[in-house]
Parts: structure tokens; sequence; C-alpha cells
């Protein structure tokens, strides 16, 4: 049914795009946390550059990412004398682009779903013996999980279907780092790839909305179990 | 147990400036709304930081300004119960019971959990969500949430204000076997005169960020110079009593106190309960002459210290009566007309007494 390029298309989409939600997880929690719940100096600016990514043209963000961490860029060649990493035009270059473009998106919903926390809740259990970390991990993390679900799996969505600012850093290298998009694009400039590039589409299609389904599944019941509407008899 | 409180806070306009010190039993934190009284509660819990100030508890710097200590909420071993019972959505009854042991392992090996769970009767509930329970329920685990963290000392704010007149009748009945039984120390922030007078033992009486008069409950609620601050009831005197005897063909209670006898209606009473009864001023005429042929079962004789600055058409008459003060609300013509001064003796006829059960049979 499929062929084994396309298959290895869309392992290598996947890779990426889950590598990229790992990567910016945890960034985009922690710049979340400290946008929803703290005051500091520079806050409008940080949320600025935060939200950068989703204005600019992509194709901007690859050349930044290109000049920053290409091999003669300033952090690139960092990387790579420390710890022996190339991102210039790997598929953890990919990676990179798309977890730089769906921080935005993350950052938004996780951000929107710590806010909606009543911080008595979190006071509340410092009384009870918990510190910072013991707070965010007990009571922020679990009551913001549906705003948590939300942002990874549109931030994966998002690196799905990435384009401009991958093929800006890391190029439409076959195996490497073509992505879907990145070979649909490619078919179409082929003659007679039009057959094969409507094939990826709808593969495309699918991806994305089952991505949006789970999505939906996973926040409602997750939003349930926090509600506790799990025992009135729905279950 | 000795807690030394004394900062200073400002917040938006409004300033805290307050210095009192408490001991054991519970102290009530009482006062109008904005006075201050949960600005002050958070101070001591470590959820608010006072501009400046000290807090002392045991002999254990909490907070210094000065000296740059502020420990945090988490160590100080204060307990708290807020008005709305801020339980956790997400975990289960048992799981917000024991959520101060995922912080502090030494608690796991008390076998107090059992005991706390029947005590506040919520022993059916430990697999329900917060969600499923009712105002009543949902403070009850509260306070049993915060119980099981061992507290050196139960803060409570307003923890009746969110709940309806049975339910708060529910919790007052936990909250006070809690005192007798636990013995931890507990501050009680309220504006509701009924809480003050049934639970506490002292009272600290805040009016717009300062502490206006602190002590014993009985002292503090019956000076008529304080009514205006509390709005407590219109003056009157708090009179520590206990039962001495009970007629059910009538229904009366007979209440011993350091003075006299007071009778009252019948409210399921046990023989030695301590109880206490306020009498209001208005409630109370003097005679000169024990009254004959009269319906008023309440007459006491005593002598009169004091009379207050005439109000209006009325003055008020401190009487001693044992070691009670009684104030009676007269017309400056009366008082006049009776030629009454420092020093006669006199008897009052005392119309009402409301009564605060204070405690269990002694």
């Amino acid at each position: 049914m499929l062929s084994r390029e396309e298959i290895d298309i869309i392992l290598l989409s996947l890779k990426v795009a889950l590598w990229s939600v790992a990567i910016s997880l945890p960034l985009a929690l922690l710049l979340a946390h400290g946008l929803a719940r703290y005051a500091f100096p520079g806050k409008s600016l940080l949320d600025a550059i935060v939200h950068l990514p989703l204005v600019l043209p992509p194709v901007v963000v690859g050349y930044a990412l290109l000049l920053l961490l290409g091999r003669r860029g300033p952090l690139g060649g960092l990387l790579e004398d420390w710890f022996g990493i190339v991102v210039a035009f790997r598929w953890t270059g990919a990676a990179v682009a798309c977890a730089v473009m769906g921080l935005p998106l993350m950052v938004r919903a996780m951000r929107l779903s710590i806010e909606a926390i009543d911080p008595k809740l979190e006071a509340a259990a410092q009384t009870l013996g918990a510190g910072r970390l013991g707070v965010f991990f007990t009571v922020t993390l679990p009551l913001a999980l549906p705003g948590i679900i939300t942002g990874v799996l549109l931030s994966f969505a998002r690196g799905l279907g990435e384009f401009g600012a991958t093929i800006t850093f890391v190029s439409s290298i076959p195996g490497e780092t073509q992505t879907l998009p990145l070979a649909i694009y490619a078919l179409t400039q082929t003659p007679g790839g039009d057959a094969a590039a409507l094939r990826l589409c709808v593969l495309s299609v699918v991806l994305s909305l089952a991505a949006l389904l789970l999505s939906e599944v996973l926040v409602r019941r997750a939003s349930r179990r926090m509600l506790g509407y799990d025992a009135v008899g729905r279950d | 147990m000795t807690l030394s409180v004394a900062i200073s806070h400002a917040q938006g306009g409004f300033n805290l400036d307050a210095t009192f010190e408490c001991g054991g039993g519970v102290t009530a934190l009482f006062g109008r709304s904005g006075a201050g009284k949960t600005t002050l509660i958070n101070a001591i819990a470590g959820l608010t930081r006072p501009r400046t100030g000290r807090i002392i508890f045991e002999g254990e710097t909490l907070f210094d300004s000065a000296r740059g200590i502020d420990v945090r909420t988490g160590r100080r071993g204060f307990g708290y119960v807020f008005q709305e019972g801020r339980l956790f959505p997400h975990l289960s009854v048992r799981q917000n019971l024991l959520y101060s042991h995922w912080f502090n392992p030494a608690l796991r090996a008390g076998a107090e959990f059992t005991h706390i769970v029947d005590l506040l009767g919520i022993g059916g509930l430990l697999q329900r969500r917060p969600a499923q329970l009712s105002g009543g329920e949902k403070q009850r685990v509260a306070i049993g949430r915060a119980l099981l963290a061992r507290p050196r000392l139960l803060l409570l704010d307003e923890p009746l204000a969110a709940l309806d007149t049975p339910r708060k009748t529910e919790i007052l009945r936990y909250l006070r076997t809690l005192r007798d039984e636990t013995r931890i120390p507990m501050i009680y922030v309220s504006h509701v005169v009924e809480e003050v007078l049934e639970l506490a033992d002292h009272v600290v009486l805040l009016s717009a960020g300062h502490v206006v008069a602190s002590g014993d409950v009985a002292a503090v609620m019956g000076r008529p110079d304080l009514q205006p601050y509390g709005g407590f009831f219109e003056g009157g005197a708090v009179i520590e009593a206990h039962v001495e005897a009970i007629d059910p063909d009538d229904a009366l209670v007979t209440l011993g106190f350091d003075g006299g006898t007071l009778t009252v209606g019948n409210f399921d009473a046990q023989i030695g309960e301590r109880v206490r009864v306020r009498i209001r001023a208005r409630e109370v005429s003097v005679s000169l002459a024990a009254p004959e042929h009269i319906s008023i079962q309440n007459i006491l004789r005593g002598e009169i210290m004091a009379l207050d600055k005439p109000h209006g058409s009325s003055v008020t008459v401190v009487i001693s009566v044992g070691a009670a003060r009684l104030r009676a609300r007269i017309t400056r013509r009366a008082a006049r007309q009776l030629a009454l001064e420092p020093g006669m003796q006199v008897y009052a006829l005392v119309k009402a007494v409301s009564l605060d059960r204070h405690g269990t049979a002694a």
C-alpha cells in the first residue's frame, strides 16, 4: 500500500516532530510558568520574543537558525567543539527548527491553563509543606494538564507541517531532512510527480487529523479526571 | 505555646500595624471585615511577607525583617484551614488528606489517620473527589488535611463563612471537639461574635489594621468601650458559667457562676458543662429594693461599680455581682430618680440571657 520511500518519509517526519516536542516541552513549561506566575523586568520583551516565530516569515527564522547554529555560527561552533553535535543539514536541525516554530503555540496553551489555576490552591499546598518544586509538580502541573496536552499536540502537528524554517535551515536532503511537506514540495517540482505528491498530501491530512483528534480525546479525559466528573456515571 | 507577633505591612492604601502575643487554647482574631484579620493570619502562615517586624513562635524566629529571616510557609509547621476549603480538585479525598505526607515522610509513621478520619466523620468519603462533596464535607476534609500535617498551631480563616447555618453548626461542633481532644493551639479568624464566644479562650480585637484590645474573651467582649470596633453586640456582659442543675419538669436549667445563679431554658445541657452567657445591657433593669410579685426569674444582687458617660437619653450602669460585671442600660432620668451612685447595693433584673455552649462536660 505504502512504498518504502513513503514509509521512510513518514517515520522521519514523526521522528523530527517528536524530538521537536521533546526539546521544546521543558523550555515551554518553564516559560509558561514564569510568564503566568511571576512578575519580572523584561517580561513583555520575553513574551514578544517567544511569540516572534508566530509572526515572522518562517524563512527568516530558518535563516536566523542557520546563522546561529550553522557550523560557523557562534552557537553551532560551540555545540560542535564542546559536545560534537552538528545540527546543520541534519535531521536534528529539522527538529530544532520545528521546536522553535512550535514553541509559541506550546507556551500559549500552557500559559493560559496555568493562569486559570487558582493561586490559592498553590498557597494551600505550601501550608501543607510543599516547596516551590513540590507545588509545581503536585498542583500546578496536574491541573494544567489539559493545556499541556493541547500545547504538545499543537506543536507536534506544527512540526509535522513545518516547511519554511526547515528548508532554509537544513535544506531538503532525502532520508535526512526531507520531511513530509518538503517531500511534497520536491515532488511537485518534479515532472510526473503529481500523483506521488497527492498521495503524500492525503497522508499529511490523515496524520494531522489524527493528531488533533487525539488531542481532543486526551484533553477531555484529562479535564474530566481533574474536575472529578468521572464517577458520576459517564465512565 | 507562645506566639509573638509584631509586624507592619502596607498593601494598596491599607496599613496593618499589629502587635500581640498569644498562648495555648483558641485565640480569636476578631474584627469587622477589612480590619486586617486575613492579612495578619497570612503573615503568620508565611503566605504574606510583612514589610517589617518579627514573628516568633516558641522562641523560634519565623520572620524578622531586620535580620533577613523568613522561614518559608511549608517549614513553619502551621496548619491552615481556609474559608473555601481549597481542596485539590485533581486528588481524591484520601490523597488530599495525606498530601502533607508526600513532603514529610516522617508523618507517615503516625497512626492518627484513622483517629482523625473518625473524629471528623469522613471515613465514607475517602474515595470521592472534592467536586462530589457538600460544603460541610469539604470543610471537614480541609480540617483533616491540615491536622494530618501534625501542625504545631492551627490557623483557621473564617472556616464557616461559606457555609449555610446547619453546616455552620455542624462544623462548629467538630471544631469544639477538636479543641477539647487534640489540644492543638488555634488561631481563629472571625467577624461573628457567636463563633468567638463559643470557641475562643482569648481574643485579639482588630480594627483598621490595629490591635485595639487583646485578652480573655469574657473580659474583652464585655467591654462596652470596645463595642464600636467589633460591632459585636450592643454592650453587655459575658459570664463564664457551668450547669448546676436541670429541672426537666419546667424545662429549665440553673447555671452557676462566681456571684450567683441564672435560670435559662433547657438546651439539652449536661451537669457540669461549661457555658458562656451573654447578657445585653438593654435586657437588664435596676431596682433598689428586692422586687416581689414579678415574673422575672433572674434577679441578682450586686454593687454599682460605675456609671458610664451618658449616651443620648440612656446611661449604662456597671454592677459587680461576685466576679462578674453586669451592665444595665437605663434612662438618665431613672438613674437620677434612683440617685444611683457607685458603691450602692442594687438588684439587677435580667430579662434575657443568650447562651453560647463553650465546653464539654468538665
